[in-house]
């Protein structure tokens, strides 16, 4: 009866969607650093629903993503892994669960994080997208060597 | 396809076996017609005298050719085309290229764009494997690298020379020693590295404090645009100048290195000191360079 109340709460917060992608288990906080990683903007054309904080009883907290027409594809999954690794994915179709996958810590990340070595060739108009080789330490860029040891979020192109 | 981009890309096996074949090639052991009918494209987008002259130097010994562009202002990057362009028009000429470039990781970029060979020769504050090499060919020459006791003098933050040559040594056990200004000290993320290899750092506020313990001198120019004026510079500059007052005390096999150029970090009346070994340093660039041709042009 109490996790039906808390289903129902819960429904208040984030409608179910009919198809699409829900991304739950977020580590508390991070949600808005899924969407900023999924280069959802203002101007993209999925509907959005985020709920922050939510009560969790294995997480404490937790925040949650639904994404209306949009099933996300592997690697858009993994680099949700960088910051939240504990993330579920259901991919919904016709308001059932079709698909519930986790997510990988991806071995290489192209393209998602800017190197913060201005030095760095990565940085200038070349035809290349930044390379990071994910180690336990952090990212290390494969052009230029620098490891980010902290704060990817704020590293994210 | 073989490229040399870091000197990371080496296990120790791999740096053993080209320093052999680099002492092969300097008691004349080699064949004059190795790389004959072979082009090398000398890619250097910054100043150079040493690297660039012995890499030429290196593929016309080995009966080989090579093309370079000149100055920066006459190539096509001065009317913005891009590296990757140059690269891929660049190796249709060539058969291997040897590229300096102001931006770190520029030779890395250059190897995915390049249908030949790439070798790095110095790319920003990042990687030097060619200089690299020929520095653990001097030290060598003198002892056996396992284990020794060398200090790294000067700017430690943006000397390539000195942070390759530091990782590599991490392969061999030897101990670290530091002495660097305020702010040009090693970068904490290479230190965190070389511990994590195991190797041992010792920062020193003076050269003399380590004067009788090392094996080497490896000293690096502090550039003068580090500092706010010329006063402050040579302030700080005649604090890490080698003099042979100061080598009185050192240990018999001790060496001096230095990459070169030197400005006034070398008293020149040490030139003529049993232990000053920089201008052999700079000649062995030319069999560690050929023995690097050979290994990624034949």
């Amino acid at each position: 009866m109490k996790n039906n109340e808390s289903a129902e709460n819960e429904g208040l917060l984030v409608r179910r969607i009919k198809n699409g992608t829900v991304i739950d288990h977020i580590d508390g906080g991070e949600a808005l650093n899924v969407v900023k990683i999924l280069g959802i903007t203002g101007t993209t054309q999925e509907a959005l629903s985020i709920a922050t904080n939510v009560p969790s009883r294995n997480m404490g907290k937790k925040d949650i993503v639904k994404l209306t027409n949009r099933e996300l594809s592997k690697e858009e999954v993994d680099r949700i892994a960088l910051i939240s690794p504990r993330a579920t994915i259901n991919i919904i179709r016709n308001y059932k669960v079709f698909e519930k996958k986790g997510v990988e810590i991806p071995t290489l990340i192209e393209g998602l994080v800017r190197c913060p070595n201005p030095g760095c060739i990565s940085n200038t108009h070349e035809p290349i997208r930044s390379k990071f080789e994910v180690l336990p330490k952090g990212l290390h860029c494969i052009y230029c060597d620098w490891v980010i040891t902290r704060d990817i979020t704020s590293h994210i192109i | 396809m073989h490229h040399i981009i870091s000197i990371g890309d080496f296990d120790r096996t791999g740096i053993d076996k080209l320093l052999d074949h680099a002492e092969q090639i300097d008691k004349k052991k080699y064949d004059g017609n190795a790389l004959a009918g072979k082009i090398l494209a000398v890619l250097f987008f910054e100043p150079s005298t040493r690297t660039r002259l012995s890499f030429e130097s290196a593929i016309a010994r080995l009966g080989g050719t090579s093309l370079s562009v000149g100055s920066v202002e006459a190539c096509s990057m001065a009317k913005g085309e891009t590296l990757a362009d140059t690269i891929r028009v660049v190796s249709g000429y060539a058969d291997a290229i040897v590229i300096r470039h102001p931006k770190e990781g520029a030779a890395r970029l250059a190897a995915e764009f390049s249908t030949v060979p790439v070798i790095n020769a110095g790319d920003g504050a990042g990687q030097h494997p060619s200089q690299t090499l020929l520095d653990l060919y001097t030290i060598r020459q003198s002892m056996p690298i396992d284990g020794i006791d060398i200090a790294l003098i000067g700017d430690l933050r943006y000397g390539r020379t000195a942070h390759s040559l530091a990782s590599a040594l991490s392969l061999y056990h030897a101990r670290l020693h530091t002495i660097s200004p305020k702010g040009l000290e090693l970068p904490a993320t290479l230190s965190a590295q070389l511990a994590e290899k195991g190797m041992e750092i010792i920062e020193h506020d003076s050269i003399s404090d380590v004067i009788r313990e090392v094996d080497v001198l490896y000293v690096t120019r502090i550039q003068r645009e580090r500092f706010p004026d010329s006063a402050s510079y040579f302030n700080v500059a005649s604090n890490y100048r080698i003099t042979p007052e100061l080598l009185a005390g050192a240990k018999k096999r001790l060496i001096v290195l230095h990459p070169l150029p030197r400005v006034d970090e070398i008293d020149p009346r040490v030139d003529e000191s049993p232990h000053a070994r920089y201008f052999e340093q700079s000649k062995n660039g030319v069999p560690v360079r050929m023995a690097m041709l050979m290994q990624v042009m034949k």
